[in-house]
């Protein structure tokens, strides 16, 4: 699919320029020219929408930067400063703190989506791991954020993640002390995390830079798992047909973005963080941001402190082996009428678990007698269905299942009467 | 495009349970604590589409604020030029000065290194009772929250702030009251704070009855203006944007349809 | 279909330069708060004006202000300060400006010509002149050399402005308030 530059220079200028940087063939070879499969639908959408985040996140984020102050003494009050005097301060911490969660919304649903249209899938693997990767630094540029505030669930948000470290055998204590830069989080913590803060994001649209060129390589997949026969017949130039619809995708999610962030600013945060951090008091329930709910309810199923840290880490690392644990050839979950129920269920799992990652363990959800069926018991059933889907439904699905007839080609399914899966997505 | 249509009227539907279902779990928690009494939910001006705050209350409450919650309470994010500031109480520019030149303020140092006092000004924020929460500690038993942010800082908002002021009551037989006073809608009932407001304490110049309730409403009213002051900007861009976004998104659909009408 | 291609000639119809500019004046209002967030905060424009007490200043003698973060000389000028301001040939100046339009009326609506309110700042490239030095015993600035005389007007030097007077009033007879 990279196959042959199209690009051809239209004046001197960029004639002379083409011989010497190549920029402008590389923005029409990528994002002008590029054959896109004609068939891609809204869920294709996100990636455009996640790029978007991205970059609002880094811009807001250098303007919050020009007047956050990173010292424990004065960090909760600059915060206050900017949502009280600076000039539109108000808009841009709530579009940054409100970001945050649109882009995990997005995520999720570029990750899903690739789940069950199976991108993941030769020859597109090194595409899904830089993915993951991308997704894994942004957990980690979210916690650095969520400690900037100096509130009382970034301190002790900082605090619970931080001790995870400690409970690695031998290294741990001494790992939990470098991170904070003393004997609990404090000036010195807050500080590095601002300047990792700052980092990160930068380190994100590196791997996002890494992660298109994959996708350019490899092409893009679609929803009929199929490659590209005939470039003339199964795929259309990237501008403007893709261009326009990523736009129009992208103006949609703006609606939601807008909503949140206008009619309710806070609704996605926490109350308590709305207090000064107070080294002396917890809050009475700890819990992390939304995204990083289902995470948490693994951490907390496990009665072993480090089993539940390895676990939880298990959690995002078994993604990067995804493409080696599914059997199946065929790729899109539309021929693959088993497994589409199983996703289905895998998703429904996702969201039980992280609705217990925001419940108090102890919480009786059926009463049996004097005790019942408790928060801590749903969490463990979930955390094993979910190793479980990929360590054995995955691979066994793929030697049990037999998918539906894969249409000819991407022009064939496009055509109506060939949809495969109206009845039940 | 009917891939499009199609996918579209299906993306919405997933797309709202996705919201549903995370907007489920950042609610959750702040509910789910057991022995609390869900605070008494009651309509405000400020709240909805077009809320704004309303500017009698605002004003009937900073007095209430100022004769009785400062007595104990700083509120340090809020300075006495916010109360002119638009979206605010709007007090005039002479009003404001002369309520600022109602404290004293420590200044300094002078060319002599001496600090020196003077009647304060719209720059200072609102006299701090305490030089600090241990001093407040020390002299009241237990540090009283600053008041700045408790609006956006105590889940059930507002609401709650009023239920707490107005829900002062006996304590039930069975209960055992180890400590301060009990109150319907504070977690866990016992709360350090004697009950602040009674009936006809606080002067109402604008002839408003100023019973326990009235005067809870106003002072949490004003509260919550002192934790989001920019509360009507935000609802007034907000609906200017929502409009803009949909104007857009319909427009860029009908492009969208026709750049796509010769592939379908 | 196939060979309908997006380097044929489009349309440039009314519909796409209607999209393309609803989409422009949204990312241009989306800018403004951008920029304008680095602009005087209201943190700082409470800051903007100072009340001063000028009663303690002997005559003859200058203290210095802040204000804005600069610094605000406040000269209170004996009458032969005042006559060898008066006494220059306005038009031999390199920034015409009489002694009178350099100083503020009081509350009785007279001129307060014994009080001179400059900005220290030298108009060459921003270096705090030294008062009382220089040939006209005004302002002498270090820098470069710029000599100002006892109104604050530039009469030697590379700067080309007279010191630049900041807009105040007298509030009282004893109180002025700057900015």
């Amino acid at each position: 699919m990279s196959g042959e530059s199209t690009y051809t220079p239209a004046n001197g200028f960029t004639r002379w320029l083409d011989a010497r940087l190549p920029i402008l063939r590389l923005v029409n070879d990528s994002f002008v020219d590029y054959p896109t499969p004609k068939n891609l639908n809204y869920w294709w959408t996100f990636g455009a929408i996640l790029s978007l985040c991205l970059a609002v996140q880094i811009v807001t984020g250098i303007v919050l930067a020009m007047h956050y102050v990173p010292t424990t003494e004065l960090a909760f009050a600059s915060v206050e400063h900017i949502m009280r005097d600076v000039n539109y301060g108000w808009l841009i911490r709530y579009v940054h703190a409100n970001g945050a969660s649109m882009f995990f919304i997005a995520v999720y649903i570029h990750m899903f989506r690739g789940l069950y249209y199976g991108s993941y899938k030769a020859p597109r693997e090194v595409l899904w791991i830089l993915g993951v990767l991308i997704y894994l630094l942004m957990m980690a540029t979210a916690f650095f954020g969520y400690v900037l505030p100096w509130g009382q669930m970034s301190f002790w948000g900082a605090t619970v993640i931080t001790n995870l470290f400690g409970a690695i055998p031998v290294v741990g204590e001494a790992l939990r002390t470098w991170l904070w830069g003393g004997f609990s989080v404090g000036d010195p913590t807050l500080n590095r995390f601002f300047s990792l803060h700052y980092l990160f994001p930068f380190l994100i649209a590196g791997v996002v830079v890494l992660h298109v060129w994959a996708l350019h390589v490899t092409g893009q997949g679609n929803p009929a798992g199929i490659e590209v026969k005939d470039p003339k017949k199964d795929t259309v130039p990237f501008t403007p047909y893709a261009t326009i619809k990523d736009g129009f995708g992208m103006v949609l999610f703006l609606i939601l973005f807008a909503y949140f962030v206008f009619y309710n600013p806070n609704g996605l945060g926490e109350p308590d963080n709305y207090e000064i951090a107070n080294p002396l008091k917890t809050p009475a329930h700890i819990v992390p941001e939304w995204y990083l709910l289902p995470f948490y309810a693994i951490l907390r199923a496990v009665p072993d402190k480090l089993g539940g840290v390895i676990l939880m880490f298990g959690a995002i690392a078994i993604l990067f082996v995804l493409p080696w644990l599914d059997t199946s050839k065929v790729r899109s979950a539309r021929f693959r009428p088993l497994y589409k129920q199983f996703f289905w269920i895998f998703v429904a799992v996702c969201l039980g678990l992280g609705y217990c990652g925001g419940q108090t363990p102890d919480k009786i959800l059926i009463h049996v007698g004097d005790g019942g069926f408790d928060v801590t018991d749903l969490s463990r059933i979930l955390t094993i269905y979910y190793f479980a889907h990929f360590i054995v439904l995955l691979p066994v699905l793929g030697l049990v299942e037999k998918p539906k007839p894969l249409p000819a080609s991407i022009a064939d399914s496009v055509l109506p009467g060939t949809r495969q899966d109206q009845a039940t997505s | 495009m009917k891939t499009a249509m199609k996918s579209i009227s299906r993306a919405v539907p997933l797309a709202a349970i996705a919201a549903i279902g995370f907007s489920l779990f950042s609610g959750m928690p702040a509910k789910a604590a057991e022995g609390e009494v869900a605070p008494i939910d009651l309509q405000w001006s400020f709240e909805g589409v077009f809320g704004t705050y309303d500017r009698d209350a605002l004003r009937r409450g900073y007095k209430v604020y100022k004769e009785v919650c400062a007595v104990c309470h700083s509120m340090q994010f809020v300075h006495f030029r916010n109360l002119g500031e638009p979206g605010g109480p709007e007090f005039s520019e002479g009003q404001v000065k002369a309520l600022a030149a109602e404290i004293t303020v420590e200044d300094g140092p002078d060319a002599n290194g001496d600090m020196f006092e003077r009647p304060g000004e719209g720059k200072d924020p609102f006299p701090s009772p305490y030089p600090n929460p241990e001093a407040a500690a020390a002299s009241l038993g237990a540090a009283p929250p600053d008041l700045s942010l408790l609006a956006k800082s105590r889940a059930g908002g507002v609401d709650y702030l009023y239920s707490v002021l107005v829900g002062y009551e006996e304590a039930p037989e069975d209960f055992e009251l180890t400590t301060g006073y009990y109150n319907k809608y504070f977690p866990g009932h016992m709360i350090a704070m004697p009950p602040p407001l009674s009936d006809g304490q606080v002067d109402y110049e604008d002839g408003t009855p100023n019973t326990v309730e009235q005067m809870s409403r106003d002072v949490s009213h004003f509260m919550m203006w002192a934790a989001e002051p920019k509360l009507e900007q935000r609802h007034r861009m907000g609906f200017q944007v929502l409009i803009y976004l949909v104007l857009l998104s319909g427009i860029l659909y009908f492009a969208m349809r026709k750049v796509w009408a010769d592939q379908h | 279909m196939a060979e309908i291609h997006a380097d044929e000639p489009t349309r440039r119809d009314f519909l796409y330069v209607a999209t393309g500019s609803l989409a422009a004046v949204g990312v241009a209002s989306a800018v403004w708060p951008l920029i304008d967030q680095m602009n005087p905060d209201a943190s700082v424009l409470a800051l903007a004006s100072i009340e001063v007490d000028i009663s303690n200043i002997p005559v003859g003698q200058e203290t210095t202000f802040k204000w804005r973060g600069k610094p605000v000389f406040v000269r209170h000028r004996s009458e032969e300060e005042i006559a060898a301001a008066e006494s220059v040939d306005v038009a031999s100046l390199p920034d015409p400006q009489t002694d009178d339009e350099r100083v503020r009326t009081g509350p009785d609506g007279e001129l307060e010509r014994q009080w001179l309110v400059v900005i220290g700042i030298c108009t060459h490239l921003g270096c705090v002149p030294l008062s009382y030095k220089g040939e006209y015993d005004g302002y002498f600035c270090p820098c470069h050399g710029s000599v100002y005389d006892t109104s604050g007007r530039i009469r030697k030097g590379p700067a080309p402005l007279n010191l630049e007077v900041p807009p105040y009033e007298f509030v009282s007879d004893t109180k002025i308030k700057i900015g």
